[in-house]
């Protein structure tokens, strides 16, 4: 049998949904892999939304909204694009970031969301079934899939996405601006940083785990984890647990 | 309500019932089969199938259900929410459940219509579709649609044709209105123009009527050389601040209506404008209006600076004006020889298409130009490449009149961005629905007519003003109203999870959430429209969107992994 792709959908109640409708009045005919969940707005998707999708078993991820400048909450869909870029660039990490889509298809465009969601199903079809998909999941591929959901949910990375149209837009209160090359180059920083904290955390789980143990396993720089550790700690997120020999351990709070 | 708040604390108790729609849904798939799988999901208690669920049978059939099987809540799969969730929350409720706790599966527009050459995979989709909305129906809570008080009165902003009609209207319902102007008279632009078409009344006349008509009514209060300051409130219960000289004006409002026309423009740079001999339309009409008209050779050029790439709409006026200006010369001096270059000529219904063959049958010459071969104006010829004899001719001119287009005005922004309502790219207002809100922005309680959100002519405008105007009284005419319970909101018990951090403020285009006295985020719920954009963003996932909570939207992708 051939591969059938579980593809899940998030559109906007007043563009997208009313595209999809309109595909259904005009009898437009697409493939029959897509679910729909209906949000009001674009930005209304969490980050964390997309990661349990994948969790969860999709194949392929869609988010639709309305046109950049016809959103009707004003500025929604500006806001959807920015939490997806930071959803991209972590699923980059990963090599998924290929399986997410970010579509603008007004209400009148019930067409060309047949053919969106046609051309994506084909898309995903052509890279086959997604290392996290249901039947047989890889368990390091879910376990990353895990940390990258964390730390996307993490404070310093909602701020930074929040945040980000008013730093790079707007000047602060002492009249400066921060470019987006600047800004682009924190932001990147903070993903694999917040990707590499979420991944220690999850390995911690319930044990005491050395800063040496942890770079083999993660195979991260151990010096590179051990400054991890201070800004965990400092977060209260982790402490340390006891110390064997002259190594300490440490451990989630 | 003892009955409703004893139900919603119970463990959910699921009805779901599946739509056939006639032959649209259940004659792709088996609907029996969706119902009784349905019955396997947590909590569901009862299912059934119907022919038709928003018949007045298949209510009934909901209503018995929750009856007799003590349902709690129930999900309807059948078309599509955004036509028919309406129907069903209010049969819920007429059957003593709280509205919020129904739940729409579309399995017709998005599934059946959209999958017919593949039933059985349509099938499938439906009972996916099933189980993710009964996953999101279990986690439903129940929520209350906000009551506030209206203020009967309403604020007009811009005295020109569509406001006055708006503002006399209103005042003539009974309302108490403000009508402001930034200039230091009524009228906007109609005090520019000298005839009116299609009937060539005098513009004065209609302004003076409308005027007097303004002053003389007592609960119209009228500001000239004022402009709106500051905006605040919701619908209902605006707080405006006036701006008139040195004053500044506080006043209660209930509705506003924009309608604030449009700019005129300058074409510097097009076809040697110079405003002597190369004037524009509206330089034309002051010269009729004084007498002060002699020239002889006269040429009018079409769409200057208009359907161009930095302006791509067509002004809709231009063509008439041209025409009717144009005919008045003609009947004062018929010796005049008047040329109209034209891109496209649009005059449409019978009104203004006689007014086109009467221009034909006076002898005003038509000749089509086009624009990648533009004419070339010259100190007394212009030059224009004949299509039609394929050939370049001179016509001798004493006055070019050039068309141009009306414009969004440079305030626009400012002002849209104190109601908090959306501009189209050209600066203009933007409705809410092209066709089923047309006078309506999204922002409930503010109202739009006239050219402020296109260029439209005297008459559409008083047709826009009267539209307005019943809009804004179908709110003003109420003591109170009923706005949306689904909005966002901090709920007590996590408030300790907010930080402070203030994101929320930034992404809320509504203005609706702030910070009190005591540094802590408060949420007016009657501004918000429950976008979900600050639960999205929230720092610390402290503000709960409801009705599309993070919970609920978690138990659909569940569902959707089959889960």
């Amino acid at each position: 049998m051939s591969f059938e792709p579980k593809i899940l959908g998030f559109l906007c109640n007043w563009c997208s949904y009313a595209g999809a409708d309109l595909a259904g009045v005009s009898r437009v005919q697409y493939p029959p892999n897509i679910r729909v969940i209906r949000v009001m707005c674009s930005g209304r998707v969490d980050p964390a939304f997309i990661f349990k999708g994948f969790e969860v078993g999709a194949d392929g991820v869609i988010v639709m909204g309305c046109h950049i400048g016809d959103c009707h909450y004003l500025e929604g869909n500006y806001e959807a694009e920015k939490k997806f870029a930071m959803v991209q660039k972590f699923l980059k990490l990963i090599g998924m970031d290929n399986r997410i889509r970010l579509e603008w298809v007004s209400a009148s465009e019930g067409a060309r969301y047949g053919a969106v969601v046609t051309e994506f199903t084909e898309h995903i079809k052509s890279l086959g079934p997604a290392p996290t998909g249901s039947d047989n999941p890889d368990q390091t591929m879910l376990t990353k899939l895990k940390a990258i959901k964390v730390a996307a949910s993490g404070e310093r990375m909602r701020e930074l996405v929040g945040r980000q149209r008013k730093i790079t837009e707007e000047e602060n209160v002492y009249g400066e601006k921060t470019d987006m090359e600047t800004f682009l180059k924190i932001f990147n920083s903070a993903i694999v940083e917040e990707f590499e904290r979420a991944q220690i955390l999850i390995s911690l789980g319930e044990d005491r785990k050395s800063v040496k143990a942890l770079a083999v396993e993660l195979q991260i720089d151990p010096s590179i984890v051990l400054g991890h550790m201070t800004i965990l700690k400092a977060r209260g997120q982790v402490d340390f647990g006891e110390i064997v020999g002259i190594t300490p351990m440490f451990q989630r709070i | 309500m003892a009955k409703k708040e004893k139900k919603e604390e119970e463990e959910p108790r699921i009805g779901v019932f599946i739509c056939h729609c006639g032959s649209n849904i259940g004659g792709f798939i088996d609907c029996k089969e969706v119902a009784e799988r349905a019955k396997k999901l947590p909590h569901v208690v009862f299912t059934q199938d119907n022919l038709y669920t928003c018949s007045e049978t298949g209510l009934a059939a909901i209503k018995k259900g929750i009856r007799e099987h003590n349902l709690n809540r129930v999900v309807v799969a059948s078309c599509t929410p955004r036509t028919h969730e309406p129907l069903f929350r209010a049969c819920i409720e007429e059957e003593g459940l709280n509205p919020y706790l129904f739940n729409f599966v579309n399995i017709r527009d998005q599934d059946t219509w959209v999958h017919q050459k593949v039933p059985d995979k349509a099938f499938i989709k439906a009972n996916d579709v099933v189980r993710m909305g009964v996953a999101k129906a279990e986690k439903l809570e129940p929520l209350d649609k906000i009551i506030v008080d209206v203020t009967p009165t309403a604020l007009v902003i811009g005295g020109g044709v569509a406001g006055m009609t708006a503002a006399l209207n209103l005042s003539n319902q009974g309302f108490e209105t403000h009508l402001v102007e930034k200039d230091n008279r009524l009228g906007g632009r109609l005090n520019g123009l000298y005839k009116l078409f299609p009937k060539d009344q005098e513009s004065s006349e209609l302004l003076d009527a409308l005027k007097k008509k303004v002053e003389n009514n007592p609960r119209l209060k009228v500001y000239t050389s004022a402009t709106v300051k500051n905006i605040e409130g919701f619908v209902g219960n605006y707080e405006i601040e006036v701006e008139q000289g040195k004053n500044i004006i506080p006043l209660k409002i209930g509705c506003i209506i924009v309608a604030v026309g449009t700019s005129l423009f300058t074409p510097e740079g097009y076809y040697g404008y110079d405003g002597e001999k190369r004037i524009t339309q509206s330089q034309l009409e002051v010269k009729l209006k004084s007498g002060t008209l002699n020239e002889n050779e006269i040429v009018m050029i079409q769409c200057v600076g208009a359907r161009i790439e930095e302006r791509k709409y067509c002004s809709n006026v231009c063509c008439m004006t041209a025409l009717k200006n144009a005919l008045i010369i003609k009947e004062k001096n018929p010796n005049t020889h008047i040329t109209i270059l034209f891109r496209d000529l649009y005059t449409p219904g019978s009104y203004y298409e006689e007014y086109y063959r009467k221009a034909r049958e006076k002898g005003i010459v038509f000749i089509y130009y086009n624009p990648e071969k533009a004419p070339k104006v010259e100190k007394d010829t212009i030059k224009v490449f004949n299509e039609y004899i394929g050939e370049e001719i001179s016509i001798p001119y004493d006055l070019l009149v050039l068309s141009v287009p009306l414009v969004a005005n440079a305030e626009n922004k400012a002002l849209a961005q104190m109601l908090k309502v959306p501009l189209e790219e050209n600066g203009f207002f933007l409705e809410a629905h092209v066709k089923l809100r047309p006078m309506d922005f999204a922002t409930d309680g503010v109202y739009l007519s006239g050219s402020a959100k296109w260029p439209v002519d005297i008459t559409e405008s008083i047709t826009q003003g009267y539209a307005a105007a019943s809009r804004a009284s179908t709110i003003l005419s109420h003591n109170t109203l009923e706005v949306e319970g689904a909005t966002s909101s901090l709920p007590e018990y996590n408030k300790a999870l907010c930080t402070g951090c203030e994101v929320c403020i930034t992404v809320c285009p509504y203005k609706a959430i702030s910070k009190n006295e005591d540094d802590e985020i408060v949420i007016t719920q009657v501004l918000c429209k429950g976008c979900g954009v600050c639960g999205a963003t929230c720092s610390n996932h402290a503000i709960v969107i409801r009705h599309f909570t993070d919970e609920q939207i978690m138990a659909e992708i569940d569902a959707f992994g089959g889960k």
